[in-house]
This record gives C-alpha cells, structure tokens and sequence, in this order.
C-alpha cells in the first residue's frame, strides 16, 4: 500500500484551482456519459471538435480513484433456479473480487504508455474502462478523443459474412460513416494484403488473416487514442512489424496517444515512453518505461 | 446546448448506420443458402394460412366471412410482434462479444430485431396482397393507415423487446418462459376465431390485450374497409407509446451492468 503511494507522487498532481474545474470538467463528462456511457468515442468528436476548454490540461485520459469490483457470485448466476438456491443457502452475493483498487493515471496527449503486469493483474479491465465498455465501481475515467480500441480484434464480426460485408459492418461498429468505409476501403483491403479473398466468409480465415483485416480496420483512421491489447501476438512475423510500424507512425506523425498491453518486455520497451506496473488491482509503479520493465522483470 | 445538439445528432447518425448495416447482415444471413430465398416470407403466412384455414373451417366451423383472409391478416401481425419479442429477447444476450469490448450504444440490438422483422412483415404483406386478388377483394382507401398501424405496432413491439432483452440477461430462464407465454397469448387473441363467440364479460377482459386492438384495426382497413375510429386510433397509439416508454426506461436502468452478466 505505502508503495502504491509513493508511486503515486510520480503521476501529474493539478493545482487545487485545476482541481477544482477539473472535477467540474468530470461531471460534465460523466453526465454525458452517463446517459449511455457505452454510446461511443466517436460520439466524442462532437466534443473534440468544439474548442478545447483552456482550464482543460492537455489530457487524453484521466482516470481518478478507479476502483472495479466483480461480483463473483452474479457473474454464474444465469437462471431463476440457481438465484432461488442460492439466495436460501444465503450464499448470494458472497464473493466479491477487487479488480482494480485506486487506481490514478493521468496521460497525456501523445504519450505512449505501456501497461505491464501478470495474468489478472487487471490490465484488460482497465483497458475496458478507458474504453468505455465497462463503468467503475468507483472513480471517474475522463476520455478527451476518438479512441481505436483494439482489445481483442475482430469483436464485431460476423464469421458467415464475407470479409467485405466485415469490413461494412465492423467500421459501422467502431463508429465511421458509410462513405469513409467506401472511400478508405482499398487502404483497408492493401494493409491486411488479402485481395484475393475479398469475398469467402470469415470462417474459412485463420485467425491469424482475422487479425489483419481487423487491425486494418481499427487504424485506418487516425484515432486520438489507440488502445493495443496482446493484438499483435496472432499475425505472423511480416504482418506483427507491419502493425508496429503503422503504430509507429500514428505515434511520430499523428502524435497518437498509444496505450499497449502486451506480455513482450521487449516490445513494450521498444513502442513505449512511459509504464504502468499493474499488481493485483494496485498500482506498483508508474514511470519511465524502462525503469518500470527494470523492476517488473526483477520482481518476477 | 449546440454542443449537446450536434452531439445528439452525430450519435443518431452513427447508430442508424449501425442499425442499417446489422439488418442488412440479418437479412443476408437470413436467406443465405435457401433457394427460394426471401420468397419464403412471402410463401410461410401462405402455407400457415392454408393449414389453418383447413383445421379451422373443418372442425370448428366459425361463421366468418372471407376465413383464410380474416387468417393471414391476424397471423401475420401476431407473427411480426411474436418474432421481434422474441429475437429481441436474446438480441443482448446474442451480442454479448460485441458489448464487452466495443463501445456501442446497447439499444441498437433490440430495436435492429424489431426493424429486420417489420421488414419480413412488410414483405409477408405480400402474401396479404395475394389473398386479396385471390378472393377479389378491392381494398378501399382506409387501406392508407396502414403505415400508422404499423408505427402502433412496432412501438410496442420495441418497448416489449427493451425489456425483455433487459430482464433475458438477468434471468436466462425468460428465454423459455416466453415461447409459453406468446403461445397462450396467441390463443387469447382473436386470430382464428370470431370476437363475438366470447361472453359478455370476456369482451371487456380482451381490452386489455394490445394485440386484440392492433389485429381488429388492421382488418379494419384491409378487410372491412372501414374507418378506424379515433378512439382506437388512440388506444393502438397509447398502447404502442406506453409500451415503448415502459420498456426503454427498464432498459436503460439495467443497461449499466449489462457487461457484468452476459
């Protein structure tokens, strides 16, 4: 605990007079957010495109106090039969699972952050917050941009569709308009390099070709913030450089905000700037990504 | 308030390009590999009509004019709300790799199922046309609200399905529940029997089922030919209203930890 602490004096502290606009900033946000937190970052433009509050920092995300408890025992409970039961042996609602404790982060604009941590260390569930697709417990997560959101490619499609009909429906999903699919559609189609089948269902690729029309997809655009979560390990060897180097660029040119997860030290240490340390829902440390790979790899 | 219009007007966009795109992947999903295609939505109210027809004239000989007609009018209405509760119903549940990592707005899935079928419906009114010209029937003008009984039924069939997606992913055993409950309300709606062989008091109880309203407008202007009233134009509409309001406040309620449980 004493050492979350400390970690946390590494995290950017607002004055109390940017606190203070700040948590106005955070209602604001979360009302909007509220009335459909998973409408989408897209939706977000219409924000970003307005003028940037100038009490605003430069922030692309900010997450504040994040706590996430899972309730162990509604999470199995899929029938009336199994609620009844369990709700006479009195053993609803009995185990609760902390996922994320306190956690505060604040990145800004262009970072490039690594999340390190082991197997249900929280790294997904925190990923999901910034998304969008799961709401804290507790705390407030503040998103400013058009977020890319990676996590586990190819959610959104249709296995018995062809790659083409995909294409279609995955970037209605993520929030383009028909005419950008149609404009951006031979980019997409050249990136994943699979011309030739264009038009077979889904269910015949591999996971590995699944991979590469999905990437190529979620980074046609030029996201504000683009969340990478253990994507590259499917695609062969060309293909994951190719994805790093499309990510490199977002990162040089467009000045991305790049959040990557990934259980290669070594390509977080080469893509990143800066690190989480993620340990059972608490924050070990957060720094220089070099310094934090250091200890993580010591730790082990 | 601009911000917050744009806003709104963006979000709108965007999920009624997703919508379009979900029902147009229903639709091809639907029809793939079947060779008469979507001429089954036309050939099923057909074929059902004609089995019913037979059953029905045979062993319970109600005295109603124009029987396979006064059939298909009720079928395919009932079917339309039967069906969209229905896949409603598991539209979240069905969605559930999508909620958990995409960031969408949940009330496209139940409203996408209740769109790709009230296009079936629309396309099944085909088959109505067809018994039409078969029994030389000549629709009269009234034939023109049928867009508005539609909205009627559509509103309800949306509300119901909100709440039913809702309340599925809490409570899986709905699923099954409902295909009873659709089963016994299917009987208790006048679709192939005659309203005037209930008693007096089961009149004023029958009231109170929606789709007793909804199917009495639509013969109403198809087979009739009649004006509906004002007042029954006023019931369908509140009816379908209430329903809507009823079940997208549940949704919403419950939509929040929606990702906790499917």
């Amino acid at each position: 605990m004493s050492k979350s602490q400390l970690t946390n004096k590494h995290a950017v502290k607002p004055t109390s007079a940017m606190n203070t606009l700040q948590s106005m900033n955070d209602n604001d946000a979360m009302s909007f957010n509220s009335t459909n937190h998973a409408s989408n970052a897209l939706a977000e433009v219409a924000c970003a495109g307005a003028p940037i509050d100038a009490s605003l920092p430069d922030y692309a995300i900010q997450i504040k106090d994040v706590k996430m408890v899972f309730n162990m025992a509604s999470e199995q409970l899929n029938s009336l039969k199994e609620y009844v039961i369990k709700l006479i042996k009195r053993q609803l609602f009995f185990s609760e699972l902390l996922a994320l404790d306190g956690i505060n982060l604040n990145i800004q604009r262009g970072d490039v952050f690594g999340i390190v941590g082991t197997n249900g260390s929280g790294k997904s569930t925190l990923l999901k917050i910034i998304a969008g697709v799961l709401e804290p417990t507790e705390g407030s997560c503040v998103v400013n941009g058009v977020i890319a959101p990676l996590i586990e490619l190819g959610a959104g499609f249709d296995l018995e569709l062809t790659a083409r009909e995909n294409i279609y429906l995955n970037g209605s999903l993520l929030g383009y308009s028909k005419s950008f699919i149609q404009e951006n559609f031979d980019d997409i189609v050249s990136f994943a390099e699979m011309h030739e089948f264009l038009d077979m269902p889904m269910k015949n690729y591999s996971s590995g070709m699944v991979a590469r029309v999905a990437f190529a997809i979620a980074t046609v655009i030029v996201p504000d913030i683009l969340i990478v979560d253990e994507t590259l390990s499917v695609g062969d060897m060309f293909f994951q450089e190719k994805c790093e180097r499309r990510i490199q660029e977002l990162i040089d040119n467009e000045h991305t905000t790049v959040l990557f997860v990934s259980h290669s030290i070594e390509q977080v240490e080469r893509i990143c700037k800066k690190a989480i340390w993620i340990d059972k829902g608490h924050t070990q440390m957060i720094g220089d990504v070099n310094d934090v790979c250091e200890t993580y790899k010591n730790s082990q | 308030m601009r911000k917050q219009q744009s806003f709104l007007r963006e979000r709108f966009a965007k999920d009624s390009y997703i919508m379009t795109t979900l029902v147009s992947k229903d639709f091809k999903l639907k029809y793939r590999r079947s060779v008469l295609g979507v001429a089954w939505s036309v050939l099923n109210p057909l074929l059902m009509m004609v089995a019913l027809s037979l059953i029905f004239s045979h062993f319970f000989r109600f005295q109603i004019e124009n029987f396979p007609l006064y059939l298909i009018l009720g079928n395919t209405l009932f079917d339309y709300v039967s069906r969209s509760t229905n896949y409603g119903m598991l539209s979240i549940i069905d969605a559930a790799p999508l909620i958990k990592k995409i960031r969408v707005n949940k009330a496209i899935f139940p409203l996408e199922k209740v769109l790709f079928e009230l296009l079936s419906f629309a396309i099944s009114l085909i088959a109505v046309a067809l018994v039409l010209i078969f029994f030389q029937i000549i629709p009269t003008a009234n034939i023109l609200f049928l867009p508005l009984l539609m909205l009627y039924v559509t509103l309800f069939a949306s509300g119901l399905s909100f709440a039913l997606a809702a309340f599925a992913v809490y409570f899986r055993d709905l699923v099954y529940l409902w295909g009873v409950v659709v089963l016994v309300w299917m009987y208790a709606t006048p679709i192939f029997w005659p309203i005037d062989m209930l008693p007096d008091y089961m009149q004023t109880v029958i009231q109170f089922n929606p789709m007793f309203h909804f199917v009495t407008y639509f013969r109403q202007i198809v087979l009739w030919g009649d004006t509906p009233s004002l007042f029954s134009n006023l019931i369908c509409l509140g009816m379908g209203l209430a329903t809507f309001a009823a079940g997208y406040l549940i949704f919403r309620k419950l939509q929040r930890r929606f990702i906790l449980h499917v």
